[in-house]
Formats: C-alpha cells, structure tokens, sequence
C-alpha cells in the first residue's frame, strides 16, 4: 500500500495558516478575546514635559470617580520598578522624574475605557520642569549618553586616511520611524489562585513579559505565564515595549484583583511607545583614485531616549553594518547612544542595519561625485572578495560571499545599465520632472549580536489518532512564521501540514526563549522543532522496526506512512503502536547556533551564524519644482538560501521593501520645540499606501543558491534584510537631484526624502 | 418626539438598536455590543481603513454599496442602511469570492488590516468597475497596510468576482425620526425649515453631514453631546444641479456624488477631490462640511475662492448670498451665524476663455493633508490674463487669495516674465508657518513654484510632463 502525496514539506509556497480566519475576521486578537466579566480597562497619565521632577502625585479626584478600581503610580508597584532589558533602571512608571513627552506616571483601571480615560485625566501631578536634551547634536555637546560609547577598530584609519591620495568628510543623517503595527499594543492580565498571573500579551518575547510582570509584581518567574497567539503585526515595536504594557496591566490587575486589559490607543500608542533611532553620521574617508577606500572614519550618534532599553545593541549592528558589502581595511568606527528627553527608542526590523548602511552608501556616492566616476565603479573598487579583502572591521571573515553574484544577475535581468542611458536620455529633454536610478547591494549579519540570545526550544506531540501538536518559543506576528516551522515537522515526520497543529506561544510550554527577532525566527525555531521531532521520528523508528523485523536503518517516513521495503503502515497506526509499546510520544527540543562569539568590549568576533545578501535598483522620478518624488519601477533579488516557502518570503521581501521605502521617503517624525510628537497618527504620519508601490516591482529570490551553512534545511532569514534594499530608493532620488548639477555635485538629502527635503536639496544642487 | 430606536439590517438580518447614546461610534457598538471583532481598531481616526464595513443604501429600488470608516461613524447614522461587516461576507461558510481571491493571493501577513481591506474590495467589486490600477488604488487608498506591500492585494482585487454578500436579501428598514438614548437626542430633519427651527432652538449642537471631521471628537474626544443635528437627510440639502451658468451642490451632497460633476467642469479638481480622504472618507464627507468647517487646509476651499464660488446661507430671516472668500474670518472662524446653516455652495462655470487648475502637494499622494494647495482661474484672451483669481490653502490662518499675485498677472501678458514677476508678488501675500506637514520656507517656495507649473501647462509648450503622477 502506497501513501496519498504529500501535502507538506519545506521548499514549497504554503499559505499562512491563519489566511482564512484573518480574510473571515475570525482570527482572534488580545482585544477580541471574549471579556471576562469584571475585566477592567486602562488608560494611562503621562507627562505633558520632556524633563521634569514629579513633586507629588495626587490620585484622589481620579479614584474617587465612580467605576474606578484602582489608580497606580511608581511608589504602587509591589516589585521592582524596573523592566530594563539589558541594563537595569527603566521603569514602567516615572519615578520621581518624568523623561520624556509622553512618559506614563499613573496608570487607571475602571469598569470601562472611557471612565479610565476620564480618571487619568483627574490625576493631579505637581511638576517642577528642568532642561531637557532634546536633540542628538545637544546630547554629544553635553557628553549626554545612556552607555559608554562603543569603538571598533580595524587597521589604523587616521594614518591611512592621512596617507590616501582623496579625501573626503561630511555630516549626515536619518530619520527615525514609527512601527505603525496595525493593532497597537495590548495586554489582559488575568489574576489566577494563589498570586499566579496569566497574561496575554501582543509581545514578540513572552520570555521577557514573564520577567518584567514577575519582578514588578515581586513574584517568581512560575508564577508568571505569558501568552501570545498571534500579534497584529510588531515589526520590533513589540520587542522591550510591550513588556512596559503588560506590566502595567498585571500591576492594576493586581491592584485590582480582576483582570486588566490596557489597549493603548494609536495616539498614546506613537507618544509613549519607541521607535525605530534616527541617526547623526560624521565620515571621513580616504580613497584613491579608483574610488577604492583606504580608510573610513565614522561617528554614529543615535537618539537613544531617555534609556537605554536596546540601544547599545541597535549601535553594535549599525557598527557591524557600516560596511555592507565593502572591505574596509581601515576602520575607525565609533558609536554614541544619546540620551535625550525623547521617548526612549527600541528595536525595529534591520535594527540598526539600516542606519549603519545609510552612511556607507553615502560615502560610496560622495566618492564616486568627487573623483567624477561612476557609482558602481566605486562599489566595485571595493567589494568584498577573496583573502585578504575578506574581513570585516569586527575580524569576522566573510566566508559566503556572493554579492556580486547577486549583483551582475539582476543588473542583468533589471537591464540596468539600458535603462540608465534612457533615464539619462529622459532627463535631457525633461527639466521639471527628473528621473534618477540607483542599486543598492545588501550583506546582513544573521544571528543576535548577544550570544546568549541565540537559542531556542521547541515541544512536540504525537498523538495517538497521527495528529500533531507543535509549540515553540517563536511568536507570529504575521511573518509566517507558525507554517514554516509546521513545514519543518511536516518535513521531519512525512506527515501533511494539516495535521500538525501549531499552538500560542506560551512560557509554560517552552521556556528561557528570545525574542522572536533579528530575523532568526525560523532559523532558531525550526531547528529546535526539528530535534523535537527527530527525538520522536527515532523512537517511533525502533517501533516500527520492531514491528517489521528490519534494522532501524530500514526505516522510511514518507508520504504519510512508515515503510520497511514495500511494507508499510500509516504514520497513525505507528503511533498508536508506540503508545502500546509505552513509548513516549513527546519531546522537547533544542537548538543553539553554532560557530558564534563576540567580545562587545573589543567589538571584534563572529557575531553572525552566516549573511543574507540582496540587491536592488529603484528608477524613481521627482518633481524639481515641488520636491513630490514617486517610485516608478523597484528590481529586487534577494537570498534566502533555500526558500522554507517562497511565498512567505516574497511576502517578507516585498512589505518589507516597501516598508524601508516608506522610511526613507514619506516616514517624518515631528518633534515640536517642546519636545512633543505632533506626527503621531496616521493623519499627520504616512507610511506607504497601495498607490505607492512602484507600479513595475519584479521581485526574486536568488535561484540555486542553498545556505552553504547548516541551517534549517539550508534555508536564510528573510525578515529584516529586504527593509535595507529600499535604500535604493533613496539613493535613485538623491541620482535624480543630481543630475540637475550633471551629477558633479555632491549635496545633502537625508532619510526621509520627503518633497520638503527634495526640494532643499534641489535648491542646493542648483546654487551657484 | 424622538424615536428610542433605530432599525437597520445587519448583515441581511433585521437589527433594531435601543439605548445606545447616539455619539457611540459604529465600531464601538459593533465590537462591544453586537460582540462583531472582525472590524477592527487600527487608529481610531479614520485614516487606516482597519475599521472599514459597506453600507448598503437604498437607490433606485437597488442598493448601492458604499463602504466607510466604522470608527468615524456615529450609530444613528445608520438609519436607513444596510450595514455589512466582514462576518457577513462568507456565505454558509464559503468564502466569499473577494475573501478567496485574497487567500489565494498571499494578501493577509498579520491579518489585522485584512477585514477592513475585503470589505473595501468587497464595495469595489459592488460598485462594478474595471479593476485598472487606477480604480484598485482608489478603492484602497484607505486601508492602511503594513506587512505584505500591497501587491498581493492588488492582485486579489483584480482576480476577485462581484458577488453579493452573505444575505442581503431582506428589504431595508426606512429610517426613522429622531433618536434618542441616554439623554442624547440626535436630530435629523428631512426638511429645510425644520433645521431651521432647529438651529434656533439649539444654536450649540453641532450640526453633523458626513461626520468625518465631527465623529473625531466621537470617536477620539469620546465627547458626548445633548443634541447632534444630522442635516444629511434635509431633502433640500442634497440637491445637485448643473445650470448653464453655475453649478449648485446642496450643503448635504457628498464628495462622492459631486465628484463627476466638478471632474467634468474643472480640470483638476476631480484628483484633487479624489485625494481628499479615500472612498471611506469620500462617501460620508460634503463639500459643505469642507465649507463650514474652515480648515485652513480644507482642500476645496482654495478651488473655491478662486472660481468665485457664492455660499448660500440660510436662518430663520432667509437665505443670504456671500461669496466663498470671505465666509472665512481666521483660523477656522466663519461667517456662520448660530441660527443658519449652510445651504448651498454656487460655482460659476467656466468660460470658453477661463483656464482653471488646481495643485495639490502633501507627503503622501493619498489620503493625505495638503501642505500646500493652489487654485488658480485665469482668463486669457490674444495671450493677454485680463482676469486672474488664485487662492491658496496651507499659506495663511485660512484659504486666502493671492491679491499681489493677482494683480500682476492681471492685464499682463501671459509669459515667463509675468510668472516672474508673480512669484515675486507671492511672497509678499503670505506668511506661512512652520509645522510637521511643512516648514513655512518649503511652502512660500512651493506656492511660487506652482505658478511655473501652472504656466507649463497652461502654454502647452512643454511635452515634458509636468508632475509625478502623471508619468
């Protein structure tokens, strides 16, 4: 008897498994879950002052409103003030001093959202207010950071700098973002019998919710259990932020005694919650007269916040990303992490990848105008290659390199080098609107920077009847995540994807993860599945070969069934036969990535597993007269090793494409002289909408080119390094506004090119 | 005397809704009372479409689809409605064709956004047009979305069939009288003099036609209110006339409705009141409210101005006649006197030697507010402007004419040393400021900048395109 073909497996274009309940409005988010009844709501008083002491609190008025059942503030928290995820002194609830526009300083639970509301407002708070910081440039003058700065050093760049025959510098910049997450940040915590807590939680890291509620609460972590079933998108705004979020509520929950929701709306959601860090760049470099660098100075200052949270961590990948593909061979490179009276930045996809690759591909373009040849020609001069042009300014040596690979095949395929003649050729006749194109080649670092971070467990049973529960500790925040790793367990046991059920994320049914982040989702977490499923695939393996009378090598998983030879019984029908034999059907599983250190003090190691590498040309158009800019037609060609399933990543490579574009043109955030975000809905703050897609997008994955690194089926992560190939974009902008000089002028267009800062650069191009 | 209850038919069955106070928004009583989460809270402001249901409105013995931002939308405001959400899409527990096409598509990522999107699809494909790029993007340039790119859902939208939801079989109920709960009255007289009395009997309510500026102070504010007077059932207020000298649209019609009129007659003005909002937006929002509510930035003020629009107000002494321009006093201060209300907005057609045309600039081409926005009618006879009216919002306290402008342009001849010699005059018409959509530096620049735009186009001696968005 032969098996129906299998309908699962990896390497084929399985739909995310919630498509239809989330087509149906069926998929349940936090603040869909039936209401308990008694849930109270919560609404939050924060701060109008970037800077100031809290003199005194008074919460009387707000708890004496009717329906009200509990106001906090610092001096309530039962347990350690504190939720910091690397250092320590980031408090869910100002203490004593409020540090930015927006910090939370009381918290209102009550009967519903609108009385919540209406309470906080009656939370009388005596302030006296003090200088903020409010700027990046403000902070570096007055030695204004949250850690000590970090420096890495390959070679000696001053001397070489000093020794070349070119010299550049400049100052640039880039904006911050907001995650602009679909569904805001959410988190129901539900008091359980003993002072047990369960909290549902829109979190990215249900590991570090149960440690932030635990210590606020002053509980252990056992009493803590953190659920997630899916997020409405996070993007790494649900990293450290929704931690502040759920312990908020577990904190009223308690205070309460009922369960405690707090749903920010999208205006608190933008002012209290981080952001991706805007950057301020300083550069120097030397080169010679191919454009080929010799050494490369740069300053990075980023708005850390009014803590530190991940910063330090955001500058370790900006530093371990301000190469990009280029061998520097002297590199002197130093980071800042400013704090400002600002809310407090955090991670968002390519975390600091981005910043760090804005600068490079600023210098290769100030390079290329200032010696008067091409851009490609500079990049060219200097791509990693062969020893000794194979090593990072952090001593990692680039053991896969394929950029140019990827590069030559979609020049070709993206007939680059024609359509530059014709964009140029366009621009002859066209004096208002000009054209401009530009490639950018990506090389991102896969792994988490902190050794630590790069483990994961993974918790599979087979039940008796063949059908399969899966759990792991990575989160779905619409990645796709849940099915790739069901592919893996599909794959391992030859069993169809419907039969394997994936479950929330929870920590008590795996323990001590990381965050679902910095793009190793399924790297971590299908590896993890797969030992799981192994362990299991093993024992069932002794069974069947018991039952056949055949050496376990004789064994065969496919198509739904276990063969010996010809023979053969259903994947069922072994389990339930195990289950007889009192074999264990159920295993945990475990994975570390392999081959990886890093000394953060030294800034020097192997923080990454293997790269992920893309490219990208975007033929953009502006407006001369009002800086208005489109994006007309967008290439792409990006690795994923071999693809999990090419369909969720095409889906990653395109919203994340389209993401970095929205940051790097329409994406502004606006503080006012007070230190207030005044971009913070999406009335006053636009990210991309269907019509801003380029109208020609052909997106690929690189053919033929398996992970020569063992990871899970030869597969790379795909979540973060597509947001980096968008810097084409802009980069065709900033080719647009130079060829109103005859791309003989280099000038200044920072990260969001929006029409204002277009039109700036226009007027400056055409100075005299 | 007030009703206490309103029926309406939610997702084809009928639907009686009591004491719920009438500044409840739809989302709210959706997701809260009825228990509907399909719909869903994205911003709470009507800008990213996660809320977006259909109404079904009675037309000609059909219903028409119109889908609309839930969030924005005040409960009474159904009466007389159809109302489907998401979960009334799937018939018997098939997909819907929009739905299926989206599944097939790869359209959904984390989901959030995705009931809103198949329900702005789903009024698409009612609506019967051809899904082209131009339409798809129309139809979603509501909807936020921000994991997949939006090019599988494009793709779903051109793939999708029109089919009627789930059930939509039952007949609407008509809409009531007045409805009150909670001590709330909402107010919607069918008749000109019964607004009338009641403006004078209730000078402070505020007087709702779309709600997509009010339903923030709902939606957002959470204000509630004694009274809210609806004037978008005042039979007189939704009239809709082109004469042979002037175009008339009832303070009550919305952009939708008069969007092919003003696309026919000016040019310009149909894109630009298609970037007003999104069809969400669109279907709710009036001209009149875009009138009364005085934005500086209200987009088709400046359009206004400049073709010498005549407002007609009325109270309880008659109707008075105004021109546009100075119903605005200062920074959203009008002319409006407590006991009148906006009647009508009159629009000189053009001459056959009138040129108009009207720029818009914002970040975002869609659903975006304008930096900066001209309009500009000018009368050219032999290459001579005897006439010129330009107007701008985003410049000043309120859409204001560009007088200096103006008067070098007029009796000059048409060429690139009067554009010259306008720009000068421009900046000494406004003073712009500073904010997060501009800084004041980029808008003076802008507003000079339209008029060489304004110059190519209008000589016709350009073949370069003269804007982005027409490549």
């Amino acid at each position: 008897m032969t098996g129906s073909a299998l309908k699962g497996g990896v390497h084929r274009g399985w739909r995310h498994d919630s498509a239809e309940k989330h087509v149906t409005g069926r998929a349940v988010y936090i603040d869909d879950m039936p209401p308990v009844p008694g849930t109270q709501e919560i609404w939050l008083a924060t701060s109008p002052h970037p800077y100031a002491r809290i003199l005194s609190i008074d919460c009387a008025a707000a708890r004496a409103l009717p329906g009200v059942s509990a106001v906090v503030t610092a001096a309530d928290i039962p347990g350690v003030n504190d939720i910091a995820p690397i250092f320590s002194g980031e408090p869910i609830l100002a203490d004593g001093v409020a540090e930015y526009a927006g910090h939370p300083v009381a918290a209102v639970a009550a009967s519903d959202r609108d009385t919540a509301r209406r309470a906080a407002a009656l939370v009388a708070v005596d302030y006296e207010e003090l200088d903020p910081v409010l700027s990046i440039e403000e902070a570096l003058e007055r030695e204004s950071y949250v850690a000590k700065p970090q420096v890495m050093k390959r070679g000696d760049a001053t001397a070489a700098i000093a020794a070349a025959p070119h010299r550049i510098s400049g100052e640039a910049g880039c904006g911050g973002q907001d995650h602009f997450y679909l569904e805001g940040q959410v988190a129901l915590a539900v008091p359980q019998e003993d002072s047990d807590m369960l909290v549902y939680s829109s979190t990215q890291h249900p590991t570090e919710v149960q440690h932030g509620v635990a210590h606020t609460l002053g509980v252990p972590a056992n009493a803590v259990t953190v659920e997630v079933r899916r997020m409405g998108g996070a993007f790494g705004g649900k990293e450290s932020q929704a931690t502040i979020v759920a312990a908020i509520a577990a904190v009223l929950a308690r205070a309460s005694g009922r369960p405690a929701k707090l749903r920010l709306a999208r205006d608190d959601d933008m002012i209290v919650t981080g952001k991706r860090h805007d950057f301020l760049f300083r550069y120097e470099a030397g080169f010679d007269d191919t454009g080929r660098i010799a050494g490369l100075d740069i300053l990075f200052a980023a708005r850390a916040g009014n803590v530190a949270d991940l910063s330090t961590s955001v500058m370790g990948r900006a530093l371990c990303h301000a190469d990009n593909c280029y061998d520097i061979p002297n590199a002197h490179f130093r980071g800042y992490c400013c704090k400002t009276n600002t809310v407090s930045n955090t991670a968002f996809r390519g975390f600091g990848g981005p910043q760090g690759m804005v600068v490079i591909e600023l210098a290769i373009e100030h390079i290329a105008r200032t010696l008067g040849i091409g851009v490609e020609a500079v990049r060219r001069a200097n791509y990693y290659g062969e020893a000794p042009r194979n090593v990072t300014p952090y001593g990692q040596v680039v053991d896969d390199n394929i950029v140019e690979q990827v590069v030559d095949r979609l020049s070709e395929r993206a007939e680059y080098e024609a359509r530059r003649r014709e964009v140029a050729a366009f621009n002859e006749t066209s004096p208002v609107v000009r054209k401009g194109i530009a490639m950018v080649p990506i090389k991102f670092g896969i792994s988490f920077n902190v050794k630590s971070l790069n483990q994961a467990g993974a918790l599979v049973h087979v039940y008796t009847d063949g059908s399969v529960h899966l759990n792991h500790g990575g989160t779905e925040m619409g990645q796709g995540l849940y099915v790739k790793v069901a592919q893996v367990v599909s794959e391992a046991f030859q069993i169809d994807l419907d039969r394997i059920k994936v479950s929330a994320a929870s920590t008590g049914k795996v323990p001590n993860t990381s965050a679902t982040a910095a793009s190793s989702g399924s790297d971590l977490n299908g590896m993890a599945a797969l030992d799981a499923a192994n362990r299991i695939k093993e024992r069932m393996t002794g069974v069947a070969a018991d039952h056949f009378g055949v050496e376990p090598a004789e064994i065969r998983f496919a198509d739904n069934r276990v063969y010996a030879g010809n023979r053969s019984l259903a994947f069922e029908e072994v389990a339930k036969m195990s289950w007889a034999e009192r074999v264990s059907l159920s295993a945990t599983g475990f994975y570390r990535t392999p081959d990886i250190h890093w000394d953060p003090v030294t800034m020097q190691g192997r923080p990454f597993f293997y790269y992920a590498y893309g490219a990208c040309i975007a033929e953009v158009a502006i407006d001369a007269l009002t800086g208005e800019n489109r994006v007309l037609r967008a290439d792409i060609l990006e690795d994923c090793g071999t693809s999990l399933n090419p369909a969720i990543d095409l889906g990653q490579i395109e919203g994340g494409f389209v993401q970095g574009m929205g940051w790097v043109t329409m994406e502004e955030l606006w503080w006012d002289g007070e230190g207030r975000l005044r971009t913070h809905g999406p009335s006053t703050y636009k990210i991309p909408g269907s019509r801003d897609v380029p109208p020609v997008f052909n997106v690929h994955i690189l053919e033929d080119s398996p992970n020569p690194h063992p990871t899970i089926f030869r597969s790379k992560a795909v979540g973060e390094p597509p947001l980096m190939l968008a810097l084409s974009v802009w980069l065709a902008i900033r080719d647009a506004v130079s060829s109103l000089a005859g791309h003989r002028r280099f000038v200044r267009l920072d990260p969001p090119a929006t029409p204002e800062r277009v039109l700036a650069a226009v007027e400056e191009v055409r100075a005299p | 005397m007030a009703g206490r209850s309103i029926r309406i038919l939610l997702n084809g069955e009928p639907c009686e809704i009591r004491d719920v106070p009438p500044a409840t928004t739809v989302l709210d009583w959706l997701r809260t009372e009825k228990r509907l989460t399909g719909t869903k809270e994205g911003c709470a402001e009507g800008d990213c479409g996660a809320c977006t249901v259909v109404l079904g409105i009675p037309d000609g013995g059909g219903l028409r689809h119109e889908a609309v931002n839930s969030c924005l939308m005040a409960v009474p405001q159904l009466a007389g409605r159809a109302l489907v959400t998401v979960e009334g899409l799937a018939a018997n527990g098939r997909l819907h064709p929009v739905q299926r096409a989206m599944v097939e598509a790869d359209a959904s990522q984390c989901g959030f956004c995705t009931p809103g999107i198949a329900m702005a699809l789903y009024a698409f494909l009612e609506g019967g047009e051809e899904p082209e790029d131009e339409t798809i993007h129309d139809a979603l340039a509501g909807n936020l979305c921000r994991c997949t790119g939006y090019r599988p859902i494009v793709d779903a939208a051109r793939r999708a069939e029109r089919a009627p939801a789930a059930a939509s079989a039952a007949p609407v109920p008509e809409a009531g009288p007045d409805y009150e709960a909670g001590a709330q009255t909402f107010f919607a007289p069918r008749t000109l003099d019964a607004l009338i009395a009641l403006r004078v009997e209730r000078p402070d309510a505020p007087i709702l036609a779309g709600g997509t500026d009010l339903g923030l102070l709902f939606s957002k504010e959470r204000r509630a209110f004694d009274a809210i007077v609806s004037v978008a059932r005042v039979e007189e207020l939704c009239r809709l006339e082109v004469g042979d000298d002037e175009i008339e649209i009832g303070a009550a019609v919305t952009y939708t409705r008069a969007l092919p009129v003003l696309d026919a007659e000016y040019p310009g003005m149909g894109e630009l009141i298609r970037r007003i909002g999104s069809r969400q937006i669109r279907n709710l929002g009036t001209i009149g409210g875009n009138i009364g509510n005085a934005s500086p930035i209200g987009d088709t003020l400046p359009c206004l101005i400049a073709l010498d629009a005549t407002l007609m107000l009325r109270g309880p002494d008659g109707a008075r006649l105004m021109p546009v321009e100075d119903f605005f006093l200062d920074y959203r201060r009008t002319d409006l006197h407590p006991d009148e209300v906006i009647e009508a907005v009159r629009i000189p057609r053009l001459a056959p030697d009138e040129v108009f045309r009207t720029y818009k600039v914002s970040k975002r081409y869609d659903q975006d507010i304008s930096a900066v926005i001209g309009a500009y009618r000018l009368t050219v006879a032999d290459g001579l402007v005897s006439d010129a009216r330009i107007a701008y919002g985003g410049m000043a306290a309120t859409p204001k004419r560009a007088r200096r402008a103006e008067r070098v342009l007029t009796g000059a001849v048409w060429s690139e040393a009067a554009v010259a010699a306008a720009r000068r005059a421009i900046a000494d018409d406004f003073e712009p400021i500073d904010d997060f959509r501009a800084g004041a530096r980029y808008r003076a620049a802008v507003a000079a900048n339209l008029l060489d735009r304004l110059y190519l186009e209008t000589t016709g001696g350009a073949d370069a395109p003269t804007g982005v968005f027409a490549l």
